[in-house]
C-alpha cells in the first residue's frame, strides 16, 4: 500500500506538467482552438517527442511499456490544462483497442504512426438510439468476399473530424441489442462511402458525425473476433472511462485553486469574499468532494487491470459515479463563488465546468453507472 | 504507487480476523450487530481478552505495551474489529488520556496510570464540555484552585459520555483567570469516586444512557494530578484531539452496517418481493457503498502516506474523514430505518442498558438512528470541521 508516485512516475508526471505549463495557458488555448480541426499540431508533436503518445505501448512495439498509473498521472495533466488534443480517442481507446485487441500485424501498421504523433485516431460507437449501451449496435457489418461491407450512422464521434483512421462499432450478427455479434473494425477515415459532419462541442473539442454506406474494408479490419468483440469494447471503454476520471480529477483540482485564489483576492464590503463563513463552508464542501473523487479515481486505476471483468466494471462505475456528483458539484460552485464573472466566456473556470459537464455525459452518466454498480452486486 | 496491500499485510489481516473469530464472546458480537448496548462487564471483559493478547493498547509505544505496528495494520486492525464487529478499546483512556500521560506526564503517572488503562482497572471518562462550552471549549469555566499542595475544583462538565462507568476523569480547568483564554487551562485528572462530584445521566433523544452531567463541587484534587506543566492544558487537549485523526472515519462500523442493511433487506419484504430488489432501494445503497469506498480509500491515502513521512505533517485529506464518515454512519442508519420501514415503532420502555434481552431486534433501529444524529455534534462537529478545512487546507 503506498500512494506516492515512483521516481520515475514522478519525473513523468514533472515532464508532462512543465510542457503543458509552457505550451498551454489560457490564450495558447483559446489560438489552438481555431486551428484547423480545433487543436495544435505543433503540441501533439511535443507530446510525441515527450514519449507521451507511446506511454502505455509495449516496449516490443516501440512504447514505453507503462501502465494504468502513468496514464492516469498523464490525464489528470491534461484535465488541469484542457487539452483539446485528442489523447483520449487516440492513445487510451484507439491504442487500447490495438494493444488488448490488434493482431501483430495490426500493430506493426498502426502504433508507430501513434507513437510518432503523425496520425489520429477516433472511436465511433455512438449511436442515435444506443445511448450509454454499447452492445446496442445497429450498424452493420457484413461479410463480403474475405471482407466486409459497413453501414450505419454514428454520432459525437470525438476527433471524428480529423482522424485518420476510425474504430467503428458494428453488428455481424443478431439483434439490435445482443451481447453477441458485436466486432470493432478499422476504417480508414478516408475510405469511400465515408462522410463526416464535423462540429465543436460544448466544451471546445471537435467531433463529427460519421455516416458508412457501403463501406468496404478487408478481412484485416477487425480488431480481435468480430462476432465476440464485446468484452474487447467493454475493457476499452472501462479504461476510458477511467481516464476521464483522472482528467476530470485535474479539472476539479483546478477549478477549486481558481475560485479559493478568487475568494482571497474578489473584495465586496470592504473585505474578502473568502472571509464569510458561506462560502468558507462552500469551499470545504469542494475539498471534500475533490478528495472523494480522487480516491476513486485511483480506486479505477487500481481496478481496470483487474482479471474478473465483473469486478472491473463495478469498480470503474462506482468511480464514474463519484467523479459524475464531485464534478458537479465542483463545477457548479465554483462559478456560484466566482458570481457574474465566473458566466464570462473570457474567464477560464466556466471552462472547466463545460468540460466536467461533459465528461459526465460521457460512456455513461451518473445514474447509468449507478444502475450498473448495483448490477454489479454493489461494493460492500 | 503501489495500491494493494502487500503479502505481509493480508496475512496480518487474516491472524487479526482468526483472533476476533476465536475470541470474540458471541454474546457481545450478536449485540454489536444488532446495535444494542452493551454493558460494563460484557465490554471491559473483552478488552481484558484484547489486552491479555497484547492488543489493548496497540498504538502506544512498544515501552508502555504498543505493538510497534506500521500504519496500515494499524488500519487493518481496526477494520476487522469494527467489521468483526467487536467494541473498540475505550477511547478516552486508550486513545485520549493514556498518549497524553505517557507524552507529558511525569514517571510516577506512567506508573501508576498506563498499566491500569491498557487492562481497563481504571475507566476514564472525558471532563471536557461544559453547558456554556461546546464548540468554543476555550471559553471552559470549571475553576482549579490551588490551595498548598491541592487543588480544589468547581464547576459543571457536561455531555460525559459513560460518566456512570467511570473510575477516572480527566478534565480541563482554568487555573489562571487572566490568561487569553486557551492560556489558563490545565490538565487535571482525579478520581471519580472525590467528594464533591455528582453525576446525573442525560437521557438522549433515543432514550438510552451514554452521557451524562457531572457536577463538581469543591473537589479537592492533590496536586500531583496535574499532567503536564500548569497553565499548558489546552496544548496537550490539541494534541489530544489530533491523536486520533484516521479512527473517526469509522470505516469498518459502516461496511458491518451495510452488510446487515444488505441481509435484512433481502428478508424483509416489500410488494410480494424482498425490498433489496426494488431498483430505488439498491440505488441507494449503492451510493452509500460508493461514498464509503471513497472514505476507505482516501483514509488509505492518509494512513500510508502517515507511516511514510510520519504523523507531523497531517496529509490536508485528513480533514475529509470526520466530515464524510459521519455522514455515511447517518446515512447507513437512515436505510436501516428504511427497511424495517413501519416495523421501527414500537418503543421498549424498559431500554437497552445491555440486559434487556426480550427487546426484539427491531426496537433498537429507531433508536440507533436518533443517536447516530450525534456523530456530525460530536469530537469538533461538521461545522467547525470545515473551518478546520478553510483556515489549515484552503488558507482563507
Amino acid at each position: 500500500m503506498d500512494f506516492d508516485l515512483s521516481e520515475e512516475q514522478r519525473l513523468l508526471k514533472e515532464s508532462i506538467d512543465g510542457l503543458l505549463t509552457d505550451a498551454y495557458d489560457f490564450d495558447a488555448r483559446k489560438k489552438y482552438m481555431k486551428e484547423k480541426g480545433g487543436w495544435s499540431r505543433a503540441v501533439w508533436g511535443k507530446l510525441a517527442e515527450q514519449g507521451l503518445l507511446g506511454l502505455p505501448f509495449a516496449e516490443a512495439d516501440g512504447g514505453f511499456g507503462a501502465g494504468a498509473v502513468e496514464t492516469m498521472i498523464v490525464m489528470e495533466a491534461l484535465g488541469r490544462a484542457l487539452v483539446l488534443e485528442p489523447y483520449l480517442a487516440t492513445v487510451v481507446i484507439s491504442g487500447g483497442f490495438l494493444r488488448h485487441g490488434g493482431s501483430a500485424a495490426q500493430k506493426a501498421q498502426y502504433l508507430p504512426g501513434i507513437i510518432d504523433g503523425s496520425k489520429t485516431f477516433a472511436f465511433a460507437q455512438l449511436e442515435k438510439n444506443s445511448r450509454y449501451d454499447l452492445a446496442d449496435v445497429s450498424t452493420t457489418a457484413k461479410k463480403k468476399g474475405a471482407g466486409w461491407t459497413i453501414d450505419g450512422e454514428k454520432f459525437v464521434v470525438l476527433n471524428g473530424e480529423n482522424a485518420d483512421t476510425l474504430i467503428v462499432t458494428a453488428r455481424t450478427r443478431g439483434g439490435q441489442r445482443d451481447r453477441t455479434g458485436v466486432g470493432a473494425f478499422l476504417v480508414p477515415a478516408d475510405a469511400k462511402g465515408v462522410t463526416r459532419k464535423g462540429y465543436p462541442t460544448q466544451d471546445g473539442l471537435h467531433a463529427a458525425d460519421i455516416t458508412l454506406t457501403g463501406v468496404e474494408v478487408g478481412a484485416d479490419a477487425a480488431i480481435g473476433d468480430p462476432d465476440n468483440g464485446l468484452a474487447l469494447i467493454e475493457r476499452v471503454v472501462d479504461e476510458a472511462r477511467t481516464a476521464m476520471c483522472a482528467e476530470a480529477v485535474g479539472a476539479m483540482d483546478e477549478s477549486l485553486k481558481m475560485t479559493v485564489e478568487y475568494l482571497k483576492t474578489r473584495k465586496q464590503f470592504g473585505v474578502a469574499i473568502g472571509s464569510f463563513q458561506t462560502l468558507q463552508h462552500r469551499a470545504a464542501d469542494m475539498f471534500v468532494a475533490l478528495e472523494q473523487a480522487r480516491s476513486m479515481s485511483m480506486f479505477a486505476t487500481m481496478a481496470v487491470d483487474f482479471d474478473n471483468a465483473k469486478d472491473r466494471a463495478t469498480a470503474v462505475a462506482a468511480a464514474k459515479v463519484q467523479i459524475g456528483k464531485s464534478g458537479k458539484y465542483i463545477g457548479q460552485q465554483s462559478i456560484q463563488l466566482h458570481g457574474g464573472i465566473g458566466m464570462t466566456q473570457e474567464v477560464k473556470i466556466g471552462h472547466y465546468f463545460k468540460r466536467l459537464t461533459m465528461i459526465e455525459n460521457t460512456f455513461g452518466d451518473t445514474d447509468y453507472h449507478l444502475r450498473r454498480v448495483t448490477e454489479g452486486g454493489g461494493l460492500v | 504507487m503501489d495500491l494493494a496491500f502487500s503479502k505481509e499485510e493480508m496475512a496480518f489481516r487474516e491472524e487479526v480476523r482468526a483472533f476476533f473469530r476465536d475470541n470474540v464472546p458471541p454474546d457481545t458480537r450478536r449485540k454489536m450487530v444488532e446495535g444494542r448496548h452493551l454493558s460494563k462487564d460484557e465490554m471491559v471483559a473483552w478488552w481484558r481478552i484484547l489486552n491479555k493478547k497484547g492488543w489493548g493498547v496497540t498504538h502506544w509505544p512498544k515501552e508502555y505495551g504498543g505493538t510497534g505496528w506500521s500504519s496500515v495494520q494499524h488500519y487493518i486492525f481496526n477494520e476487522e474489529l469494527q467489521m468483526h464487529p467487536a467494541p473498540a478499546p475505550l477511547a478516552f483512556g486508550v486513545s485520549m488520556v493514556g498518549p497524553v500521560i505517557y507524552t507529558f506526564g511525569n514517571e510516577q503517572q506512567k506508573k501508576r496510570y498506563l498499566p491500569r488503562i491498557a487492562n481497563v482497572e481504571d475507566w476514564w471518562c472525558q471532563g471536557f464540555s461544559e453547558p456554556g462550552s461546546g464548540s468554543d471549549l476555550a471559553s471552559l469555566k470549571t475553576r482549579a484552585e490551588r490551595k498548598g499542595d491541592k487543588y480544589i475544583i468547581n464547576g459543571q462538565k457536561t455531555w460525559t459520555t459513560l460518566a456512570q462507568h467511570a473510575d477516572m476523569i480527566f478534565c480541563l480547568c482554568r487555573t489562571d483567570n487572566n490568561a487569553k483564554k486557551q492560556m489558563g487551562i490545565s490538565f487535571i485528572v482525579f478520581s471519580m469516586k472525590s467528594k464533591g462530584v455528582t453525576v446525573r445521566p442525560i437521557q438522549t433523544i433515543d432514550g438510552g444512557h451514554e452521557v451524562n452531567e457531572v457536577f463538581l463541587d469543591d473537589v479537592e484534587v492533590p496536586v500531583e494530578n496535574l499532567i503536564g506543566e500548569e497553565n499548558k492544558g489546552w496544548d496537550y487537549a490539541k494534541f489530544l484531539l489530533g491523536n486520533e485523526r484516521t479512527g473517526i472515519a469509522r470505516v469498518g462500523v459502516s461496511k458491518e452496517r451495510l452488510r446487515r442493511i444488505r441481509d435484512l433487506a433481502s428478508k424483509v419484504e416489500s410488494g410480494g418481493k424482498p425490498i433489496i430488489q426494488d431498483q430505488g432501494f439498491r440505488e441507494k445503497l449503492a451510493a452509500c457503498e460508493i461514498e464509503l469506498k471513497a472514505l476507505e480509500l482516501t483514509q488509505l491515502r492518509v494512513v500510508a502516506d502517515e507511516g511514510k513521512h510520519g504523523k507531523g505533517k497531517p496529509n490536508p485529506a485528513s480533514s475529509v474523514l470526520k466530515i464524510k464518515g459521519s455522514e455515511i454512519q447517518q446515512t447507513t442508519t437512515e436505510l436501516l430505518m428504511e427497511v424495517i420501514g413501519p416495523f421501527a415503532a414500537p418503543y421498549d420502555e424498559h431500554g437497552d442498558d445491555g440486559s434487556n434481552e426480550a427487546m426484539d431486534w427491531t426496537a433498537q433501529i429507531a433508536p440507533s438512528y436518533f443517536n447516530n444524529r450525534k456523530v456530525s455534534i460530536y469530537g469538533g462537529s461538521n461545522e467547525i470541521q470545515r473551518n478546520i478545512i478553510t483556515k489549515a487546507v484552503l488558507g482563507l
